[in-house]
């Protein structure tokens, strides 16, 4: 549940849902966030589903602050058992050329990259949020012996297809970007596909993640 | 084969198509975009009689200029803007706000903005252009929209697909005004910062600095100490947040902003003071003034009540 409603400037609600980043908090973000969706508020221009937050932007021309709040204080929300997630497999190929922090992490987690390959490549994540970039998957949760933090200088570039590393989370860089996560491998998937206007993500909040490793000759070959 | 249209013979700093930009798409990372300086992107479309949510080319600094080719075509340019219109050997001084009627083989050059960041030209007819999502506006980082969200380049074509016959000679007596004073609602994480942090975010001057776009406005001056933490959960943005990252130098998030993002957040600009702050060139002066929200909801009707009189005028 919400706990606390701000205003985020004139033309934004920020709906707090608490102070903790785990699948239950994100889960009543995502509930919120469908159903608001789902009702198609005239006014509303955008809403931000983060881990334990929802922003809700407005067109200050058609309503305020106090208005919206009302509606949304309001509003039904959609059962938790209506959500449709997917379950999807990503290709990742670990070559050095792709690597290009696993060296840092060895020495930061004091792990063998085969250790840290090994925890990476069993896990389960669950997707909390896409976004900072378009269709950008916000990955969790690591086993807390696989977290790091960002790098202390971001890359000016980071390759498209970059699987990242950060605290306790994993991220896919859908295109070449600025950025700061441990880069541990690449993908020859395309996680955003702006063509496909109606779905254009591969990955959306709510989605269950693996990752699978192949070979540099079979990511090649993806892309032929 | 397309008869009408504009060669770009110098294509300008950063050229690209825009209009009233791309809703509900950030919680796939997807930014608003759009004009950036909406009441001069409103004005130039009014001023060629097209609708007011029309394709226009915004241009940053240096515009670019433009050789025609095709039947006679009414075109309009909104800023503080300095260009001129060559015909045969004659160079025609250009007036922002006011209509042109350009002939075959004219050319636009638009030389320079004037104290100023951007500027509009609205060109009176049909512009064949890709749309994506409703919106033709580029977004160069993402690779969305018109012309494969790229920006406009040398020896490109803008191909004119309707034209709008009639002749027309609208104008306007508007003179764009500057403000240092940026009106804010502080931010989530206002108590993130010292006394003193506090103190120098409204009391001091800060600059804006080279290193600001379409995306962001980055701010040069005195730090802004934190006493909680300099990151936070990454959560949503908003056009006009103001987030201060580890180096204590606040970043203004502008109209192509990334989506999601894990600085405190400080302060949001009011609407009412946007397009002016888009206009800020690098090096100016800011200084940041608390508003309540109410206050800031009326100052923005005010605002748009203006800009809707200024329209009516045309």
């Amino acid at each position: 549940m919400i706990k606390n409603i701000l205003n985020l400037g004139d033309a934004a609600l920020y709906c707090d849902f608490g102070k903790d980043v785990n699948k239950e908090t994100n889960i009543q973000v995502i509930r919120y966030f469908k159903s608001i969706q789902n009702q198609n508020i005239e006014g509303i221009n955008n809403l931000t589903p983060s881990y334990n937050k929802l922003i809700i932007s407005f067109d200050l021309k058609k309503m305020n602050f106090t208005e919206l709040k009302n509606i949304i204080e309001n509003l039904t929300i959609t059962n938790i058992n209506e959500l449709k997630n997917k379950r999807i497999e990503i290709p990742v190929c670990t070559h050095e050329n792709f690597s290009l922090d696993i060296k840092r992490l060895e020495q930061i987690l004091n792990k063998r990259r085969e250790d840290i390959y090994e925890n990476f490549f069993n896990k389960e994540f669950f997707c909390y949020m896409t976004g900072f970039i378009a269709g950008m998957p916000f990955l969790g949760d690591l086993d807390e012996t696989m977290r790091a933090k960002r790098l202390e200088t971001p890359r000016v570039k980071v390759p498209k297809g970059s699987v990242g590393l950060t605290e306790q989370f994993a991220n896919i860089y859908t295109f070449e970007s600025p950025g700061g996560w441990n880069i541990i491998g690449n993908t020859p998937i395309n996680i955003f596909d702006s063509s496909k206007e109606k779905d254009p993500n591969l990955i959306y909040p709510g989605d269950t993640i693996t990752f699978k490793e192949i070979t540099k000759d079979q990511y090649h070959k993806h892309n032929e | 084969m397309n008869k009408n249209y504009f060669e770009i013979i110098r294509a300008g700093i950063n050229t690209t198509f825009q209009d009233q930009g791309r809703k509900n798409l950030y919680h796939i990372g997807i930014p608003f975009s759009g004009a950036m300086d909406n009441r001069n992107y409103l004005l130039a479309n009014k001023l060629v009689r097209n609708k007011l949510d029309h394709p226009v080319i915004e241009f940053a600094y240096q515009g670019p200029s433009l050789k025609y080719c095709g039947d006679n075509i009414n075109i309009a340019i909104t800023g503080d803007i300095n260009f001129m219109i060559k015909r045969n050997n004659n160079n025609i001084d250009g007036k922002c706000y006011q209509t042109f009627n350009i002939q075959n083989g004219d050319e636009i050059d638009i030389i320079s903005t004037n104290k100023s960041v951007y500027g509009y030209l609205a060109i009176g007819g049909e512009i064949d252009l890709k749309y994506q999502w409703s919106s033709c506006s580029i977004n160069t980082k993402a690779n969305i929209g018109a012309n494969n969200g790229k920006k406009l380049e040398i020896n490109q074509k803008i191909n004119i697909s309707k034209i709008d016959k009639d002749l027309n000679n609208n104008k306007l007596d508007y003179i764009n005004t500057k403000i240092e004073n940026i009106r804010i609602i502080k931010g989530t994480n206002f108590n993130f910062f010292s006394e003193e942090g506090k103190k120098i975010f409204f009391e001091k001057e800060f600059f804006v600095s080279k290193l600001s776009d379409r995306m962001g406005m980055r701010l040069e001056g005195p730090k802004i100490e934190n006493i909680v933490d300099t990151n936070i959960k990454s959560e949503g943005l908003i056009k006009g947040v103001i987030q201060v990252p580890a180096d204590g130098n606040p970043i203004i998030m502008l109209s192509d902003h990334g989506t999601i993002g894990g600085y405190p957040k400080i302060g949001v600009v009011i609407s009412a003071d946007y397009d002016k702050l888009v206009q800020l060139t690098p090096g100016s002066k800011i200084k940041f003034k608390e508003v309540e929200l109410s206050d800031a909801e009326t100052l923005f009707k005010l605002y748009e009540l203006e800009t809707q009189n200024l329209i009516s005028r045309i």
